[in-house]
């Protein structure tokens, strides 16, 4: 379907093109920008495309794919640098120097590089899309080539030993050829047998997500802080740090500096839980803050499609977007182009239909393969102002399973990760850190509430110190406000720069279990009559050292 | 290049800087335009939007006296460039490129789109290098660095154009381990250019930065667009300023500081032209897309991978209302790398630079500082003073309700140390001091209230 560009305003084209489907794929202009199809009226057609369009002129060629925005699913994603649209960075780089100056398609996966492919189906059988073809080496694991959606039928061969992503892994009775990659469709979340729900934890590292607001595998999270609250660094901490095979990062709309430091550091830090480095398990899907806003807009679908297809190999994927209020201020001036009536703040009324149809694609499910896999994702928050009340905070909050609220007195008193313990919460259960219960004896849940109990209460003391200062305090609460300071300063922060960026489980609660044993020490020696002062110093503590 | 240009006399409105044209063939998003006024006066414009043949034009230029019948307009079938050459460093321009300084026209090597390209991520190098501003409570505190955007929010009424001067007149970039001598080699080659944007100042405004620059031993380029002059160039200046730093930069490797102000007067003029097109207004009717379009000025600050030369960015806001959650500042905070807050108690107390720690921040300093960088100690001395003016700054508020004498000797100690910070380490008036200086005075301020760790 062919037509002309008759009219452009921003990022929105529209054409005499008619018969185009809504959500095709389209080139537009003689660029060959890449572009959508959001709205059809009887002759017209209206186009987002996800590319500058300065330049572009009327009259100048419109021309339908027939197929929706897809993703390239292969081996050879992993460790890439994609742009929202799944251009391969590198490549791109390599090939047109350090600005990026075309909108070129290029191929995401790497056609020319060899991998040593293991079948696991023989001639004869019969192939249902989605079933496992077998599987190639990627890094530590095992990359299991799956039978494309629309493919069916019996098989005539099947390559057995190496494999060209350029040549099919294998052919129909009825000559059909079977690729060894599969192109999907960015809007549509990947088919699965059947969900779970989330049982099993995500440690993050971090021991005030980990210990009090819990994140579970196939869970999700959400991140909201105003500027300078350190979202980035924790997110960042987060992708280094977290037990889950593969991490995809998408730089939504955010600092290319940031990303440059993610790309070097990654290069040469290590996994803590394989020893590998960071970048071969990680995905970056970027689109800074300077490139085309539409494209912004498609690329955490892209990457959610690129993070299911591992999920789908029964691996556990994490996703990590910073920020989707970026994501969201796309869809917001693609919308005012389209003139479409603004909800609040100018947002499209869709807006949270959206974004929880996004969230749910998270999940523990268990594959077409038969395989359970996890995609969990934890989304920063930008609000305007710091303000929480505004539209995309709050319709994350009605979908997310976890809400790290950071917080700007936290970040200036140079509290790090900034997360407010009043108000942030989760939504998951106790189960959670159970497994370390052996290693360190502890109730969690109890665990749990005195010390959110022990921060209330310091809380409101802290305001009667403030009048009467801290020495017209009774000794107990001097004691607690000790041990609240101790909580905050040695258990919830945690400097990213240091060793301690990475708190392991166990560490995690034989910390906290420190502190609450020298409170409980603490307070019966106060009892018994030991002064306060040798208290704090430890000297009026029997056992030795049980605080760090 | 010019391929063909087609002239129009089918204006069908005008409002404001904005100029609607009827039965336009082929016409290009980002397309010059030249208006020619009934008088015979020529300006300059470009495409905006299209839709069928009718063309909304932006009019770079005061729009008075044009006219439905007698108004013509030029598509000339380009999108704006800027004509660059080696030659600019020690010029000055108005906001359209055009010389303002007497001398003759640029000869330009090359010419580059205004908008410029985004850097691709994946070829960014991560900036690393510290760059000695001479001003202590930014070295030691809030250490920039080459390729970072650091911008100053400061309050109407407060001395940032002075903040300005003294970076301006003392900034040296340090390389790793560059000895005093390397470092004035470094200088003396010219390789480190100021490109300054000047946005809606006034003329007295304006006069001093001139001077300053003039004085200034390293060379310069200009851009300057006055608080009289068309608020619709404003959108345009800082874009050339920052092409012409791309170009000084990555294709003649030079360090580039590029210095904007006012940013505020930049956002009220993508405003004004917003309101005229009858857009949705965002928060205090600043566009929705406002963000991305700071994003594209900003963003183009960087360092790339294996090449020389980067543009480091230190723009100018003035807080609406001394308001850091006005949109100007909040947005601009979120693209850029920190920021240098101005306050206008400590200028009250005659301080200078009057700059509050607290709320001041560079994301980027972790790496720039240290062994290699600046000097061993300079995180635990720039941790430990933050920390305890933090502390100092809480007591003060307990100070002001129960009195000094009802406080502790360790609170007093406190405070105390408060205003030593203050006066010694944050007020150092019109002196230079090198980083190492800075970390000296920290460390004595630390030792004489023994509360070093």
């Amino acid at each position: 379907m062919t037509g002309r560009i008759t009219g452009i305003s921003g990022p929105t084209v529209s054409a005499d093109a008619a018969g185009l489907k809504l959500y095709e794929r389209v080139f537009v202009g003689h660029a060959m920008l890449t572009g959508e199809v959001v709205r059809i009226e009887k002759n017209r057609s209206v186009i987002q495309v996800y590319e500058n369009t300065r330049g572009l002129a009327v009259s100048e060629p419109v021309e339908g794919t027939g197929t929706p925005l897809t993703v390239r699913l292969g081996p050879g994603i992993l460790s890439g640098i994609f742009d929202g649209l799944q251009r391969p960075l590198q490549t791109l780089r390599d090939e047109s120097g350090p600005f990026i100056k075309t909108a070129k398609a290029l191929n995401p996966l790497d056609f020319s590089r060899q991998w040593a492919f293991h079948r696991l189906i023989k001639e004869g059988d019969t192939l249902h899309p989605g079933d496992i073809i077998g599987y190639v080496r990627e890094g530590p694991f095992q990359h299991t080539i799956l039978c494309p959606p629309h493919v069916q039928g019996k098989l005539s061969w099947v390559a057995d030993k190496d494999i060209r992503l350029d040549s099919p892994v294998g052919a129909l009775e009825d000559g059909t050829e079977i690729p060894g990659y599969h192109d999907w469709p960015v809007r549509v979340r990947r088919p699965f047998r059947k969900k779970r729900s989330p049982s099993e934890r995500l440690v993050t590292g971090q021991r005030v997500i980990d210990f009090l607001f819990p994140i579970a595998r196939g869970g999700t999270a959400i991140m909201p802080g105003g500027f300078g609250t350190g979202k980035t660094i924790l997110d960042q901490s987060i992708a280094k740090f977290a037990d889950v095979d593969i991490v995809v990062y998408v730089g939504c709309g955010e600092r290319g500096n940031e990303i440059a430091e993610l790309i070097e550091e990654f290069e040469l830090l290590k996994d803590p839980w394989t020893n590998r480095t960071l970048m071969e398990r990680t995905i970056l899907c970027v689109n800074t803050s300077n490139m085309p806003v539409a494209a912004r807009e498609a690329s955490i679908y892209t990457a959610v499609s690129m993070a299911e297809y591992y999920r789908d190999m029964g691996l556990h994927v994490l996703m990590l977007a910073d920020s989707i209020s970026r994501w969201a201020e796309a869809l917001r001036e693609i919308s005012s182009s389209l003139e479409e009536l603004p909800g609040e703040e100018g947002y499209p009324t869709y807006l949270a239909s959206r974004l929880s149809g996004f969230l749910e694609r998270a999940g523990v499910v268990e594959s077409g393969g038969g395989k359970a896999g996890s995609l969990s994702m934890i989304l920063s928050v930008s609000p305007p102002g710091g303000d929480f009340t505004e539209p995309v905070t709050q319709s994350c909050l009605r979908t997310s399973g976890a809400f790290l609220m950071l917080d700007t007195a936290l970040a200036h008193r140079r509290h790090f990760p900034a997360i407010n313990w009043f108000q942030s919460f989760s939504l998951y259960g106790s189960e959670l850190l159970e497994q370390e219960r052996e290693m360190v004896p502890l109730e969690w849940e109890e665990a749990r509430s005195r010390c959110k109990d022990i921060l209330q209460k310091e809380e409101g003391l802290r305001e009667v110190a403030e009048i009467v200062g801290v020495e017209g305090l009774q000794d107990p609460d001097r004691l607690l406000m000790h041990v609240a300071e101790t909580i905050r300063l040695r258990f919830l922060s945690q400097n990213a720069y240091t060793e301690d960026a990475f708190s392991a489980p166990e560490r995690t609660l034989s910390i906290i279990r420190g502190i609450l044993d020298f409170y409980d020490e603490a307070s019966k020696r106060l009892k018994e009559g030991i002064p306060l002062e040798e208290l704090l110093t430890g000297k009026g503590l029997r056992g030795e050292g049980i605080e760090r | 290049m010019q391929l063909s240009e087609h002239r129009y006399n089918t204006v069908s409105s005008i409002a404001g800087p904005l100029l609607f044209v009827q039965g336009v063939m082929q016409a290009r998003i980002g397309e010059v335009v030249r208006i020619q006024s009934p008088e015979g006066k020529v300006l300059d414009g470009e495409v905006l939007e299209i839709n069928g043949d009718t063309v909304m034009l932006e009019v770079y230029g005061i729009t008075q006296g044009l006219d439905i019948k007698g108004t013509s307009v030029v598509f000339t079938d380009s999108v704006k460039r800027a004509p660059l050459s080696r030659d600019m460093i020690g010029r000055v321009f108005n906001g359209a490129f055009k010389p303002i300084d007497g001398l003759p026209p640029l000869f330009p090597e090359t010419w580059a789109p205004v908008t410029g390209y985004p850097i691709n991520p994946s070829a960014r190098a991560r900036p690393v290098e510290f760059i000695e501003t001479g001003v202590s409570v930014i070295d030691g505190l809030n250490t920039l660095v080459k390729g970072q955007k650091l911008p100053v929010f400061s309050c109407s009424g407060l001395p940032s154009k002075e903040v300005v001067a003294a970076i301006l007149r003392n900034a040296r970039i340090m390389g790793r381990e560059a000895s005093s001598q390397e470092r004035d080699r470094i200088r003396q080659a010219g390789d480190f250019v100021v490109v300054f944007a000047a946005l809606g100042l006034t003329f007295y405004e304006y006069a001093f930065y001139e001077t300053v620059l003039r004085e200034m031993r390293s060379g310069f380029v200009a851009f300057v667009n006055m608080a009289d002059e068309p608020v619709m160039e404003r959108l345009l200046t800082p874009r050339f300023a920052l092409t012409a730093a791309e170009y000084l930069a990555f294709e003649r490797g030079m360090d580039v500081l590029v210095i904007i102000t006012d940013m505020t007067n930049y956002c009220d003029a993508l405003r004004e032209v917003s309101t005229a097109r009858e857009e949705l207004p965002g928060r205090r009717g600043y566009p929705g897309y406002m963000y991305s379009d700071l994003a594209s000025l900003y963003e183009r600050a960087g360092r790339i991978r294996q090449q020389k030369g980067s543009v480091t960015m230190l723009p100018v806001v003035t807080m609406p209302e001394d308001d850091i959650t006005h949109p100007i500042p909040d947005l601009t905070g979120y693209i850029t790398e920190g920021q240098i807050v101005l306050s206008r108690s400590l200028h009250q107390k005659g301080i200078f630079p009057p700059v509050d720690v607290l709320p001041s921040l560079s994301r980027l300093m972790q790496r720039g500082i240290g062994k290699g960088h600046t000097r061993e100690d300079h995180r635990a001395v720039s941790n430990l003073l933050y920390k305890y003016y933090a502390k100092g700054r809480d007591l003060r508020r307990l100070e002001a309700i129960v009195g000094r004498d009802g406080m502790t000797d360790k609170d007093k100690q406190m405070l105390d140390f408060a205003d030593s910070f203050e006066g010694e380490f944050v007020h150092q008036g019109g002196a230079r001091r090198s980083v190492f200086e800075t970390l000296d005075i920290g460390l004595d301020i630390l030792k004489r209230f023994k509360l070093e760790e």
